[in-house]
């Protein structure tokens, strides 16, 4: 069920990334792809009723109840590496305001052929 | 040599702080910066054949499957070795074009991170680790293509952006994908726990978000329009950078190094790689026919030269899949590998000499130029001896890698005739791409010299220099064919594909032969 749900997620964002016409809609699709992959990652280390990947009391304890903590480490530097993107997009799409006067995609051709 | 392993990162990672760091105040030290930097990563990729066998080397001292560790092989040496040569060219040549610009300081910086990345796509045996140093390398280079903030360079920028952000995202994903089938992120423990389970739907799942994903950053035909608009607006070096290694490192080797040593080869993605490689060779080659302007006909040209890479690569696994002749899967592997070599060779020459011919003329279309043939001497040799190369022209470096590639066509037809096409579309593309470049040759150094360009004068003495030394490359790369030297490059890089699944087990043993 929430495997669905990220899917979804996932498919908004691309269709939003491909198909819309302002730029910073597009931005907000590519975001919202990352996040939908981020989630993903966490669901893959989630097991019911886990506890946070802290060794507290002991190793049996830990290995039976924990969640994978792998993919919390990964999740984190996606979530570092998606901001770097979308800092840079937005600073993309600033610059070509500035320089258009638009956020429509379709008035910002110049490039052809 | 594995103490030489992490310095390929250490080097342009530490430059580029280093060079934003003190330039800041100095300005005047960011060429050097840059040189010792790219000239220092050149020297030790060239001792990394020269002191014999290759290694992995783990992070932190981590045991293997805990860490991170980088691997080096054939492959990845001789990747190396053209990473750091198109790199240090491009440096030197930077010296003086990129004075047209202000912050040149910030420039350096970002273009060694963005060496940093490729070296690290490279070198890596972790799969999470390779997404990381892909995301270096393709912010670094987002930031480039926009660097000069015109409004075609932002445009370009931006549609580069979100198609890599999506390509990156499906690798991802299908990292993603690969963790929760093998419960590992090290490459060779992931091939270990993947050849126990026979091929299913998911294993095809992740095998088609590879394709996509590497293959926008490759930009293979079906994915490749963000390459004609980001390649000519970026700085001709960076424009050098981008065609001759970018799309090779992040693209060709992280989609061989994925489907040959980790997931297994089989005969359905050999034929989806000859599709792709075809297509890509014809469609990018007529696109290029047409075009007018300098830069953007290179870069469609290495669409298509790709497109032959790919072909090359994608017999050698279908020959692997199928258990074809040994000998075909060599020659196919062969001629995509050294192919892929010259190409970086010959196009990031070819974009230097349209940087230089467009710093002194101050136009890329080819309708405005002409008769420079008497006033850039030596931009107009290196010119020469990279369309000779790019076309096919015997005795330099692209005849020999595409008569590899042609003969292991022909002797696939022996096999199956149905081969026979490959051989054609190999034929036809080497003729157009050669009739498009006696256009180029034509309209800018012969013909009548026009009133406005009586001005102007030869490029700096350092373009001159970068250009020459690219090309001494282009004339003399074809003796690495000889067995004595192929022993030490290609054959390597041949062996590292063709072992497959024989990875892991190297990279568990610590040793590569």
């Amino acid at each position: 069920m929430v495997f669905t749900l990220c899917f979804a997620v996932f498919v908004i964002g691309l269709y939003c990334a491909l198909t819309k016409k302002n730029i910073i809609k597009i931005v907000i699709g590519l975001t919202l792809m990352e996040y939908s992959v981020n989630l993903f990652l966490v669901m893959l280390g989630y097991r019911k009723d886990g506890i946070a990947p802290i060794r507290t009391r002991g190793i049996i304890d830990f290995l039976e109840r924990a969640v994978d903590p792998l993919p919390q480490a990964l999740v984190l530097t996606s979530i570092v590496i998606g901001l770097g993107v979308t800092a840079m997009a937005i600073a993309i799409c600033i610059r070509l305001y500035q320089r258009y006067g638009t956020f429509d995609i379709m008035e910002i051709r110049r490039l052809k052929g | 040599m594995k103490e030489l392993i992490p310095l390929f990162v250490i080097i342009p990672l530490g430059g580029a702080f280093l060079t934003i760091l003190v330039s800041w105040k100095f300005k005047r030290l960011s060429d050097i910066f840059g040189i010792f930097a790219t000239g220092g990563l050149l020297v030790c990729a060239i001792m990394l054949p020269v002191t014999g066998t290759g290694g992995t080397y783990n992070v932190g001292g981590w045991p293997l499957g805990i860490g991170i560790n980088f691997v080096i092989d054939g492959f990845s040496t001789l990747m190396l070795i053209i990473i750091n040569l198109v790199s240090f060219a491009a440096t030197i040549f930077s010296i003086s074009y990129m004075t047209q610009y202000s912050a040149k300081y910030k420039y350096y910086s970002l273009f060694l991170l963005m060496v940093a990345g490729m070296n690290g796509v490279v070198l890596t045996g972790d799969m999470f680790n390779l997404f990381v140093f892909l995301e270096i390398a393709s912010i670094a280079s987002y930031a480039l293509v926009a660097f000069g903030c015109e409004q075609e360079e932002l445009e370009a920028s931006f549609k580069y952006l979100v198609l890599g952000s999506i390509g990156s995202t499906l690798i991802l994903l299908a990292v993603a994908f690969l963790y929760g089938i093998a419960g590992s992120l090290n490459m060779a423990a992931i091939s270990t726990a993947l050849s126990g389970i026979p091929g299913n739907l998911l294993t095809m799942f992740i095998a088609a978000l590879f394709i996509v994903g590497f293959g926008i950053k490759a930009a293979l035909v079906p994915f490749h329009p963000w390459l004609p608009d980001a390649h000519p607006s970026a700085p001709a070096p960076i424009s050098a950078m981008l065609s001759g290694v970018l799309i090779k490192a992040l693209g060709i080797y992280a989609l061989t190094r994925v489907f040959f040593n980790v997931i297994g080869v089989s005969p359905f993605f050999g034929i989806v790689l000859m599709i792709l490689g075809v297509l890509s060779m014809t469609i990018g080659v007529f696109l290029a026919v047409g075009q007018w302007d300098f830069k953007r006909l290179l870069a469609y040209h290495s669409i298509s030269q790709m497109g032959y890479v790919v072909l090359g690569i994608g017999l050698g696994a279908y020959m692997i899949a199928e258990g074809g002749p040994v000998l075909v899967s060599g020659f196919a592997l062969l001629g995509g590998i050294f192919h892929l070599a010259n190409h970086a060779v010959f196009k990031s020459l070819l974009f230097l000499c349209s940087g230089s011919v467009q710093y002194a003329t101050g136009t890329r279309q080819l309708k405005e130029m002409g008769g420079l043939k008497e006033k850039m001497p030596v931009t107009r040799f290196a010119t020469t001896v990279a369309s000779l190369s790019i076309a096919g022209v015997p005795p330099f470096n692209g005849f020999f890698s595409k008569l590899v590639i042609v003969i292991a066509t022909i002797m696939a037809a022996l096999y199956n005739p149905v081969f026979l096409v490959l051989t054609f579309f190999a034929l036809l593309v080497s003729f157009v791409t050669l009739v498009s470049f006696l256009k180029v040759l034509r309209y800018t150094f012969l013909g009548m010299l026009k009133d406005t360009f009586r001005q102007i004068k030869e490029s700096p003495a350092a373009m001159g220099i970068a250009m020459v030394f690219l090309a001494v490359f282009c004339i003399g790369m074809g003796i690495l064919l000889v067995p004595q030297l192929r022993e030490v490059l290609l054959d390597p890089a041949v062996d590292a594909l063709a072992g497959g699944l024989k990875y892991a087990e190297n990279v568990v043993a610590g040793y590569i032969p």
